[in-house]
Parts: structure tokens; C-alpha cells; sequence
């Protein structure tokens, strides 16, 4: 049976005043039914402009996107049409993702009204019950999102999202402008969408923490490209990327113990139009030597492990030495 | 006895609108000693930058109107003061990093002026004189001195956070308030201005107020965490008395039982239920009340009074001294 979603080598590159700006660059991986991927990396990674690729929302450069196994890369007008209603997004600002003169129940409705063949009583039955579904209050049907919280706000997107019972729906950032205690309540009930409908979740974050409680898979973007995917929980224990490392041990640890060593990474960033070939996580690297201005390819180090880089055994074996 | 910087007493600020009044600070009472680095926590709307524009006095005034309180700064009450007294301490001795880089700094004038402007402000000296000092705490805080006439739009997020820092540092202030200084950084850039802001802090002995959502930027480099709910301080005391589970009111352990926590094998988070309450419109008793798993009907009669659980370890909750 084929993936759910696959990419192949997918690119997205922006024409930009100095040339070519590389936001995707050769990314390429599989999603199952179900399951969920996290997306990591800093801002200008280009892990939105990946997940809005994916959807069309922009146009791949190159590479090839398969949804249930057939090729969606260059639909016509109609396929788009149907397939937006398998594949959706939860956008990250709640607070400018809603139209400010749509009222709660209208805003839940468009969807349905734009894509179903439902009547207005039906419509307006199924837009109750995903009220219901993510928990806003029937009390609110009429009010607008100015009168509503981060949270609730949230939950309209969500209502939004699922309106058409997608398979896949892209997560970009969806809870990092809520505080913590909102952001568990959202997170709980996208878990629990998740096991009652089987959707395959994108999870496009900053956020390390939130990644690794969600996800099947993390994919650690850097400049456009993959520099290491791996399972959530191998990706913690046995993190192979500089970068990736010097990523995990930025987050800041909510506890006095075993504080570890912070790897403090120099400078930003690069420019990510025209990158030169080879990696491009050198300038910030510790590690960087002349053989990293080489292109290099994706290893798969151990089943589903992934790294690009060509110091990863090196590293490794350095660190082995040291304890 | 440990000189205190900064000592408020049951302050309490309203904003006052057409419609209501937003009870936004709630008799809060706090005290920062010299050199110590004190963690305002809480949630959208918990009144944390209420606090700090009080301290500073920059509350848009009207709608914001100071109810009550007293705010002493180096033993000297500071609610008092006039506005061109004020003016000699804002900046000079209490400086302030706000949230946003981006719109922190004057898009139009250069960043090495925005900084010598504040110098000459409170100092007598030349421009010259002044323009080498801002030279100077731009390489003090990671800049080469040679971006002194560039333009903020030339500078990436972290490095206006940097400018921000080096403005709010350059006449060397006793005491600096840090407006969630590094929210709208990434985190590997967020450990870079954390690790700066520490060696700064212990370079030239300044008291920070640090004010932040993330309890693991608190855990990171602050010695004391007063934790901030619906206007009031709902716990106090050192790092120790907070993290690793020594916490004692049920709003604190709720905002570290809603962490993700990477050691549990549990599928589902742990959330504080419901919202915090409408600050036009805050319930009698206890303002956890409602979203509390251990409240009682004492709770709703009237306000808890802040116990000391332990020394310098301080809990507003009827039950904060039971052991559970």
C-alpha cells in the first residue's frame, strides 16, 4: 500500500534580489496514515514554505508530491479543488488567521458551504457538532474572534481544518502564540482528533519539547534542507547532526538538575539565496573542516536514521573518547 | 542584611475604560536585593508588564490609573517623584528591555546614535566622548563596533535584541527591567542573549527583573521566581523552592504539570483547566479558584493570605501549609 503523503526531492526556491532563495531544497520523505512528523528548525528554515508546498499553497520549483499514491504535483484546477478537501492546515496565528468579520459559526461553515453538497440545515447541524468536537461553547456561535481568546481562537481553526474530514493536515506552529497551560488543553485535543479520525499530522514547531511528545518522526530542517530525520525518540537519544545537537541543547530545561553543558552556537543563520554547495551549516559548525565544503548526501546511519553530514562518525567517535 | 534595590508595596494598578475597570495588579508586594535576578512568571495578561511600566512609570496614563502602593527604589519612594525627577532615573539608574526587537528601535536613525542618545542624556559629556562609549557596549554585547551607523533593518532579530541591550545597559543602571527579552528569539539565538545577559549581570553587579512565560529561561538564570496570576503573586521564593517539584500552589504545579514532559510515557498533557478570569470581573475569594483541583468553599469567601511554607518560600493558598 502506498504512503498516505510522500515527498520526492521536493524544491521550492523564490526568485529574490540577489538570485535564487533556496526556502526547500531536496526534500524528500513519507508520511503514513496516522502518524505524525515533526518539522524542526529556526526561523528562515523554510519548514513553513515546505508544509504550504506540500498543499499547493505555493508551487513546487521541482520534485514530485504523492497523496494515496498519485501524483499531485501539477494538478488541474477540479483535482485541487478535491484534494484541499483531503489536506488542510491549522495556521499559526490565531489572532490573524480568522476573518475579523466572520462570526465563530460562519467562519466554521465556509468551509463546507465551499466544498459539500450538504443543505443549510445539515450545514448547519455538522458546523454544531465540530463546535462541539473541539469544545467552544454554543454560546459563542455568534460572537467574533476579536471577543474570543488565543485558545478558543485556536480551536476555531481547528473546526476550520477538519470541517471536511481531511487525512492530512499541516500544523504550522499551532500553538506556540498560546501560554503553556492553553497550549496543553489544544495539544490534548489534537491528540485525541487524531486517534478518533486517523489524521496524519504535520507538525511544523520551533518548539523541541512539544516535537518530541507529538511525533512518530522528527525532520530537522536547516537552510531548506534535511540535515537529520529520524523516530522521536532516536532522534533524542542518539542525535547525530552538530547541528541537531547544538538545537536540542538551546531549549531551556524547566529544572535545576543536571544541568548540562550548553552548546553555544556562533553567529546566525547564513543567507540561504545562492548557498554554496556543500553543507551549509559549516559557518556555525565546530567541527567544520575543508572536506564539509563537498556536497553530501543523506546516510541512513541506522533503520529510519538519517544524517547529512560528513563528520557525523567522527563526532561520534570524539565524544566516545571524551567520556 | 542584604541591601534591597527595589522594594514594592501593595501596588495596585487599574485600567480604567469606557465600560469597566480592568483590575490588572492586585496588591503586589516584592522585594529585589542588589544583584539578584528575580523571575516575574506567568501568563498572557497575569499583569507581569503592568508591574514593570509601574516601576518605570510609562503606564499610559489615562486609561491606567496607580490605585495604591508604594514602590521604594535605593530606599527612595518613586511613586512620589516628579516627572522631570523621574526623568533622571528612567534610563540612568532603572532601564528597560521590551519584548519586540522590531519595533523597539527607531527604524529611521542609526543604532549607534539610538545608543549615545542615552548617554548624553544622563551624562555631561561630549558626543565624542559619548559615541565611544557606545562603541564600547556594542562590542560588550557581541556587535563590532564598526555597525555603529547601521540602520535596524540592517540587523537579524538576535542582533537588535542586542542593540536593544546595549541601550538599556549603556549608562549602566542599578537596576534593569527585561520584558520577555528573548520570546521573539529562536532558541539557539535565545541561548546566545541569555549567556550574554548572565555575563553582563555579573560584570557589572545589575539587579534584573526578568519577565517570561518559559519557566526553563526562569531554571536558567534567575536566583528568586515571584509566579504571577490575575494581578497577584500567587508564590515567591528562591529557584530552589520553585523547580523539581518544591513548588506549593496548585496554579505553579499546574504550569509545570502542562510541560510536555519528556520522561512520561503518558499520551495525554496535563492542562490547567478553564481560563484565567475576566480581570473586569475577578471572583471574591481565592482568583484560582475556578481552575483549582483542590478548592474548597473557604476559597470562595475571601482571599488567602500569603503563608511562609518555609523561609523566604511564599504561597497565597488556604492550603499551601497542608501537607497533601
Amino acid at each position: 500500500m502506498p504512503a498516505l503523503l510522500e515527498a520526492r526531492n521536493l524544491k521550492k526556491y523564490f526568485k529574490s534580489g540577489g538570485g535564487l532563495l533556496h526556502a526547500v531544497d531536496d526534500i524528500s520523505f513519507t508520511l503514513e496514515d496516522g502518524k505524525t512528523l515533526g518539522v524542526v528548525g529556526e526561523s528562515g528554515c523554510g519548514k513553513s514554505t515546505l508544509g504550504r508546498t506540500l498543499l499547493h499553497l505555493l508551487d513546487a520549483t521541482d520534485g514530485q508530491i504523492f497523496f494515496e499514491g498519485r501524483d499531485i504535483t501539477n494538478p488541474t484546477k477540479e483535482e485541487r479543488h478535491a484534494f484541499r478537501e483531503k489536506m488542510q492546515i491549522i495556521f499559526q496565528d490565531p489572532f490573524s488567521s480568522l476573518n475579523p468579520r466572520m462570526s465563530v459559526s460562519n467562519a466554521i461553515m465556509e468551509p463546507l458551504i465551499l466544498h459539500s453538497k450538504l443543505g443549510k440545515d445539515d450545514i448547519r447541524a455538522e458546523t454544531r457538532k465540530l463546535m462541539d468536537t473541539v469544545g467552544i461553547a454554543r454560546r459563542f456561535e455568534n460572537a467574533y474572534p476579536h471577543e474570543l481568546d488565543g485558545g478558543r481562537r485556536q480551536r476555531i481553526g481547528i473546526a476550520r481544518a477538519l470541517a471536511l474530514r481531511p487525512k492530512f493536515i499541516v500544523c504550522d506552529e499551532p500553538v506556540s502564540a498560546l501560554d503553556v497551560s492553553i497550549q496543553a488543553q489544544i495539544i490534548n485535543l489534537m491528540l485525541d482528533l487524531q486517534e478518533e479520525r486517523g489524521l496524519a499530522y504535520m507538525f511544523v514547531t520551533h518548539d523541541l519539547s512539544v516535537v518530541k511528545y507529538i511525533s512518530n518522526d522528527i525532520m530537522v530542517m536547516y537552510l531548506g534542507q534535511m540535515v537529520e530525520k529520524a523516530p522521536a525518540e532516536e532522534l533524542f537519544r542518539n542525535t547525530l547532526h552538530p547541528y541537531t545537537k547544538a538545537l536540542l541543547s538551546a531549549v531551556p530545561v524547566p529544572s535545576l538538575r543536571g544541568k548540562k553543558k550548553r552548546i553555544i552556537m556562533q553567529g546566525e543563520l547564513t543567507s540561504p539565496v545562492n548557498p554554496k554547495p556543500g553543507c551549509r551549516f559549516m559557518a556555525r559548525c565546530q567541527y567544520a573542516s575543508e572536506e564539509c565544503e563537498r556536497p553530501q548526501n543523506l546516510e541512513e546511519t541506522s533503520p529510519g536514521h538519517f544524517v547529512s553530514c560528513h563528520k557525523y562518525k567522527e563526532i561520534d567517535a570524539a565524544k566516545g573518547d571524551a567520556v | 542584611m542584604p541591601e534591597n534595590i527595589l522594594e514594592i508595596k501593595n501596588l495596585v494598578v487599574e485600567y480604567h475604560t469606557d465600560d469597566a475597570v480592568i483590575h490588572a495588579v492586585n496588591g503586589i508586594n516584592l522585594t529585589v536585593e542588589k544583584g539578584e535576578t528575580i523571575g516575574l512568571v506567568g501568563e498572557t495578561g497575569a499583569g507581569k508588564t503592568t508591574i514593570a511600566r509601574a516601576i518605570l512609570r510609562i503606564l499610559p496614563t489615562p486609561p491606567a490609573k496607580l490605585r495604591g502602593g508604594e514602590i521604594f527604589f535605593e530606599s527612595r519612594d518613586i511613586t512620589g517623584l516628579s516627572e522631570r525627577e523621574m526623568r533622571k532615573v528612567r534610563g540612568n539608574k532603572i532601564a528597560m528591555i521590551f519584548q519586540d526587537p522590531m519595533t523597539a528601535l527607531n527604524p529611521i536613525k542609526k543604532i549607534g546614535s539610538q545608543i549615545s542618545e542615552a548617554i548624553m542624556l544622563h551624562n555631561e559629556i561630549s558626543r565624542t566622548e559619548a559615541e565611544r562609549r557606545a562603541c564600547d557596549m556594542l562590542e560588550t554585547v557581541g556587535i563590532p563596533s564598526e555597525r555603529y551607523g547601521e540602520y535596524p533593518h540592517q540587523f537579524s532579530g538576535g542582533m537588535k535584541q542586542r542593540v536593544v541591550i546595549a541601550m538599556a545597559l549603556a549608562c549602566n543602571p542599578e537596576l534593569l527591567l527585561a520584558d520577555e527579552p528573548t520570546t521573539a528569539l529562536d532558541v539557539t539565538i535565545q541561548a546566545q542573549v541569555l549567556e550574554m545577559m548572565q555575563g553582563l549581570k555579573d560584570k557589572l553587579g545589575t539587579s534584573v527583573v526578568l519577565i517570561t512565560h518559559d519557566l526553563g529561561v526562569v531554571a536558567d538564570i534567575c536566583d528568586c521566581v515571584a509566579v504571577v496570576y490575575a494581578g497577584e503573586i500567587v508564590e515567591y521564593g528562591r529557584a530552589e523552592h520553585i523547580f523539581d517539584g518544591a513548588a506549593r500552589h496548585p496554579y505553579t504545579i499546574g504550569l509545570f504539570n502542562s510541560l510536555p514532559n519528556l520522561d512520561s510515557s503518558e499520551r495525554r498533557l496535563k492542562p490547567i483547566k478553564g481560563l484565567m478570569p475576566d480581570p473586569t470581573n475577578l471572583p471574591k475569594g481565592c482568583k484560582f479558584m475556578q481552575r483549582c483541583p483542590d478548592a474548597a468553599d473557604e476559597c470562595g469567601a475571601r482571599s488567602p493570605d500569603v503563608v511562609e511554607v518555609e523561609p523566604g518560600h511564599q504561597v497565597k493558598c488556604f492550603y499551601a501549609g497542608v501537607n497533601k
